[in-house]
């Protein structure tokens, strides 16, 4: 079937925010660690920040950002009229 | 058809209300059983029985969902009927997820790698962001039985189908060894049965579940077995931290452990007694150094020794004990390999001559140099583990068993939420552990050890050994060794608990093993019955019988890895990655490209998927010494577990080059493309839906 200019907008929104979880994914994950022994200078709730991240802080935010992305997806389906009926 | 989906809602909802109530009453139940065996235990239970009770209560209990749970009909079998509601999907792809390793080895590794070790704890997690992103909700709308269901309709023909049934065969076999190894262990620890029974009772509560009742019998013990290990696991760390610093939440509690652990490093490190120890360390490992350099000689001369000792004793007639350990000691000299043996044992001394490596301190090293290398390593095995995660077809294939694409958006964050309750405890209890070892256990004395060190390092040396090297009769830091396993199963001794919260700890990671060996098991045996035999073989095979094929092939595919498992092969940890960087290689590519990508064909995802798996295995066999490699032959200075790192950018680039170099698929598969794309197109003439 042909998709209609509304379904395409709905993957690029669908691609916009994949991209914007990916970046702040890639951050904590890969920039945090390459400079973990400098970050590890501040201090945060008690720890060394860069042993924080590593051990707490990332992984909640890995948590959120599934969260976000489930929630938004959720919402774009139904605004694009590409979701599955009420639950 | 409204109709239809209004009343399929309606019962949904029903189900999930019976469900909430069903595990609710369950939880209730275990934590009265666990009540009622604690005052058994006060009246005078052996621990022996303790042990026992754990482990034939809680394998029957998942044999009993096994056979409740028992089914002959195809979609019911492969993808548990596909109503697994979000949240029980992610509690089972929780206990899917977590094996013995991270039950078990995790806490561990943290505290003798430290900072390093957290590797592990964020590529076991992060991988779920890729999971979201990029595969559950699209394999959801998919909505078939397997990963190479996937492929083989996404780039058409046996190939790439043949490519992936090898792949998930391969490594989901690799991590099933792993898995049946862990419940051996445990079962013989806490009963006392041998390792080779222990496999088998396991084998036996694996079989039950997975036999009768395929997906959807495992998707229901696995909700149970989740709820055994997170309560297990968290349990003894809660009490310790409560015990130790009056907080009941270990995750904020170890900030203060961890400064405290700090400070005593620093006085560990300049105490004049642990110097002497580890003096004599690096003594005795450059005297081994040296005999090695002319082993014939130094053999001789030892052995010459050795006898002219146990002669000596004989004739002034010394202490019968005293004589043995002479004769013992003369024994490891009773040829020249053996003497070899013993000196490049006695070398590898000089590791245990260094100062305590600073917990939160990253990527330690003698120089610049030797320091990047490490945070590169680090960096490695993140990388393969997050995209092993979203490639290991046990996992992704728990996607196709929620009721709709938006349950399987948020089946992602709860299985990622249950995951993370664990992971994110395991730091708090490692340091917690090494907070107790550093304050109580060095500086006590050999006549009057703290009762769990003196129980565990009689029970098993590999797990804890303490020798007094400099006769003292303190305990010095450096007198000790530890193994991974340790911290876990002392946990509840350490915090002054009671056996039965040990006998509960064993039950997790029995919970543990089991569950994560139920899922490989049914991937294997999905992939030889469903994509081999029935979509390759015999396409006119009824549902009957495609799912009697399935059960003896789980049959044999069981009795397979229990006897390579009894082989005992090598090192576990190495076993696991190597799966991770092998299904990192393999899938991850051809199941995104084929996703995100309209332009992807046939050719480039076989010549991807045979370039990125070439290229891992050429890897791991070039510099892992049990294939005959040496770590000379490394590339950038990276270890063989992360072979995924060149595995999958190759893996991705010969994907692109080929597709573009070979004609573009055709129309209809542009249209599944589009399919898989939406969860819900009107007016949609593709149907991916399995029967």
């Amino acid at each position: 079937m042909q998709l209609t200019d509304k379904h395409k907008e709905y993957w690029r929104k669908n691609l916009v925010i994949t991209a914007i979880l990916l970046a702040i994914w890639f951050v904590v994950t890969f920039v945090e660690a390459w400079f973990a022994r400098e970050l590890n200078q501040f201090s945060f709730l008690g720890f060394p920040f860069g042993f924080y991240m590593s051990a707490q802080g990332s992984l909640a935010i890995y948590v959120i950002l599934i969260g976000t992305y489930a929630w938004y997806m959720n919402r774009l389906d139904k605004e694009y009229e590409v979701d599955e009926g009420d639950e | 058809m409204s109709q239809y989906i209004q009343a399929n809602q309606a019962s949904q909802k029903q189900f999930f209300q019976q469900l909430k109530k069903y595990y609710g009453f369950y939880t209730i139940g275990f934590i009265t059983f666990l009540v009622l065996l604690a005052i058994a235990e006060q009246m005078g239970m052996s621990r022996k029985w303790i042990g026992y009770w754990f482990l034939f209560a809680t394998i029957a209990l998942y044999a009993g969902i096994g056979i409740m749970a028992r089914t002959v009909d195809a979609a019911e079998y492969y993808v548990a009927g596909r109503r697994v509601p979000a949240f029980f999907n992610g509690m089972a792809t929780g206990a899917d997820w977590m094996s013995a390793a991270s039950f078990i080895g995790m806490a561990g590794t943290l505290y003798l790698a430290g900072f390093d070790g957290l590797a592990w704890v964020m590529g076991w997690t992060g991988g779920y962001v890729l999971v979201a992103l990029f595969l559950a909700p699209y394999l959801r709308k998919f909505g078939q039985f397997t990963i190479p269901d996937f492929l083989g309709e996404r780039y058409g023909g046996n190939i790439v189908r043949s490519i992936g049934i090898f792949a998930a065969i391969l490594c989901s076999f690799t991590y099933v060894v792993a898995q049946i190894y862990g419940v051996g262990l445990i079962t013989a620890r806490f009963t006392g049965l041998s390792f080779e029974v222990g496999v088998f009772v396991g084998l036996g509560g694996i079989l039950v579940c997975s036999f009768l009742g395929g997906m959807r019998a495992v998707t229901w013990t696995q909700v149970a077995q989740y709820i055994i290990l997170i309560i297990a696991y968290l349990t003894p760390v809660i009490w310790l931290s409560w015990k130790h610093f009056g907080n009941p939440v270990p995750q904020i509690a170890y900030a203060q452990a961890l400064q405290k652990v700090t400070e005593r490093e620093k006085v560990l490190t300049n105490d004049p007694k642990e110097i002497q120890v580890r003096n004599i360390f690096a003594a005795r490992a450059k005297a081994a150094d040296e005999k090695l350099k002319n082993v014939p000689a130094a053999f001789k001369a030892d052995k010459e020794a050795a006898d002219k000792k146990v002669a000596d004793l004989r004739a002034a007639a010394a202490p019968a004990p005293e004589i043995a350990a002479a004769e013992k000691a003369a024994a490891t000299f009773k040829d020249e390999a053996a003497a070899k043996a013993a000196y490049t044992k006695e070398k590898g001394l000089s590791a245990r001559a260094a100062a305590p490596r600073p917990h939160a301190q990253p990527f330690p090293g003698k120089d610049e140099a030797a320091q990047n290398v490490a945070r590169n390593n680090f960096l490695g095995i993140v990388f393969c583990m997050m995209i092993g995660t979203a490639a290991l077809p046990h996992i992704l294939m728990r996607y196709y068993t929620t009721p709709s694409v938006k349950q399987a958006r948020q089946s992602v964050t709860w299985s990622l939420f249950f995951i993370f309750l664990l992971y994110f405890t395991a730091p708090a209890l490692a340091v917690l552990a090494k907070f107790d070892v550093y304050h109580f256990l060095v500086g006590s004395s050999f006549a009057s050890l703290p009762a769990w060190a003196a129980n565990w390092a009689a029970v098993d040396p590999s797990l804890l050994s303490i020798t007094d090297v400099n006769n003292d009769g303190i305990v010095q830091l450096a007198e000790i060794v530890l193994g991974t396993d340790i911290i876990v199963l002392a946990t509840p001794e350490i915090a002054g608990l009671p056996y039965v919260v040990s006998g509960l700890v064993a039950a997790g990671g029995l919970a543990a093993a089991l569950s994560t060996a139920d899922g490989l098991l049914l991937t294997i045996a999905n992939a030889l019955s469903h994509d081999l035999y029935y979509k390759m073989l015999d396409p006119n095979a009824t549902t009957a019988r495609r799912v009697t094929v399935s059960k003896v092939l789980l049959l044999v595919v069981a009795l397979t890895a229990a006897y390579v498992t009894s082989l005992k092969p090598g090192d576990i940890l190495f076993l696991v990655g190597a799966a991770f960087s092998l299904a990192a290689s393999s899938f991850f590519p051809a199941l995104v490209i084929g996703v995100f990508w309209k332009r992807a064909n046939k050719w480039g995802a076989i010549c991807g998927m045979i370039a990125g798996l070439g290229t891992c295995m050429y890897y791991m066999v070039q510099t892992y010494p049990f294939f005959g490699g040496v770590p000379a032959n490394q590339w950038f200075n990276m270890s063989p577990v992360s072979a995924g790192v060149f595995g999958v950018p190759i893996g991705i680039s010969v994907t692109i080059l080929v597709s573009l170099l070979t004609a573009p698929p055709d129309q209809k598969v542009q249209e599944m493309v589009d399919h898989v794309r939406y969860p819900h197109l009107r007016g949609d003439t593709v149907s991916t839906l399995g029967t």
